[in-house]
């Protein structure tokens, strides 16, 4: 471990938002969306804000189907690769500097998603989170739901497989 | 009067989600519609490989679907989708045009019922399927 790493609530705070940004800046289609993540310890609330151009049917209007289903998608792999990530900093005390210089991790990749339209995405921010269903070590389950104006009336819900990226096991090999 | 061939030409300019992907429509049958969108970096979901993000395909699947619905002779009213399950087999390869094509195979009085298949290169290599209900009213319910 490191020793010039301290552990103070302002380290940790700055070591978490430092490893989620990395993760959320890296990946271009986020900001094409106009995604971003709130944080209460590990766990992660996502904001699609409204912008014109999240528009399906300009009638309604109502948010693309499409863009719905993209947020969904993108809300379940920051979430898995969000945990690892977490549990990897904590482990390792890192500093927001070490996490800069980190390799961007391996994204689990998504296998398949099924989405249920419940209601019609007005045009308004929209939130959603995600949880883990299932974590194995080569598939995860991770369900997905997201609102608008009431948390318990659901815009739509999401549930996808994901491949997990190999790990690299740097832990000392157990008996046997 | 427009018909829903003529009308579902503009489908990919007219939406502005569709827009803002660039997508295209490149044909329109009878109950089926052929849509396209360019590789951007934009739309990057893995920046270590540079593969788009499986949200387009996704929108572009989910738009073409609702396109063919659009398409359908007995088609009476704007449609949305109930619900979307989608299978990615591949990456999409980076700097590619990706293609989605899409046959509504069944309709009932309320729903339709979809298939789209998408792919970049060839139609023989798949990136992704998908399969999806939409909500449907019947010309003739319509009027009734």
């Amino acid at each position: 471990m490191n020793a010039r790493t301290s552990n103070t609530a302002q380290d940790i705070k700055e070591r978490r938002d430092a490893a989620l940004n990395r993760l959320v800046d890296a990946i271009p289609y986020t900001s094409f969306l106009g995604v971003s993540f709130d944080r209460r310890g590990d766990e992660l609330t996502a904001t699609m804000a409204y912008s014109d151009q999240l528009i399906g049917n300009p009638t309604v209007p109502a948010i693309h189907g499409g863009a719905m289903a993209a947020f969904m998608e993108t809300v379940a792999i920051i979430e898995l690769a969000w945990i690892d990530l977490f549990k990897q900093i904590e482990a390792d005390k890192l500093s927001g500097d070490e996490i800069a210089q980190m390799p961007f991790p391996t994204l689990p990749k998504v296998i398949d998603l099924t989405v249920d339209y419940l209601s019609v995405g007005r045009s308004r921010d929209t939130y959603a989170r995600a949880r883990i269903n299932r974590a194995g070590r080569r598939y995860a389950s991770v369900h997905v739901e997201t609102w608008q104006d009431n948390r318990s009336k659901l815009v739509a819900q999401a549930t996808g497989h994901f491949l997990m990226p190999e790990k690299t096991d740097t832990s000392p090999p157990k008996g046997g | 009067m427009t018909t829903p061939q003529e009308a579902a030409k503009y489908f990919a300019t007219a939406l502005p989600h569709c827009a803002a992907l660039n997508m295209e429509m490149e044909e329109v049958g009878v109950s089926s519609a052929t849509m396209s969108m360019p590789y951007d970096k934009k739309l990057i979901g893995d920046p270590a490989t540079g593969v788009i993000h499986g949200g387009a395909i996704s929108a572009l699947m989910d738009s073409c679907g609702g396109a063919s619905v659009f398409l359908h002779p007995d088609n009476g009213a704007a449609s949305v989708t109930l619900d979307l399950r989608i299978d990615y087999m591949r990456p999409a390869i980076p700097e590619k045009r990706i293609y989605a094509q899409a046959t509504c195979y069944h309709v009932t009085r309320s729903v339709a019922f979809v298939r789209v298949i998408a792919w970049d290169t060839s139609k023989d290599r798949l990136i992704a399927t998908a399969t999806g209900a939409f909500s449907f009213q019947h010309k003739a319910a319509k009027s009734s």
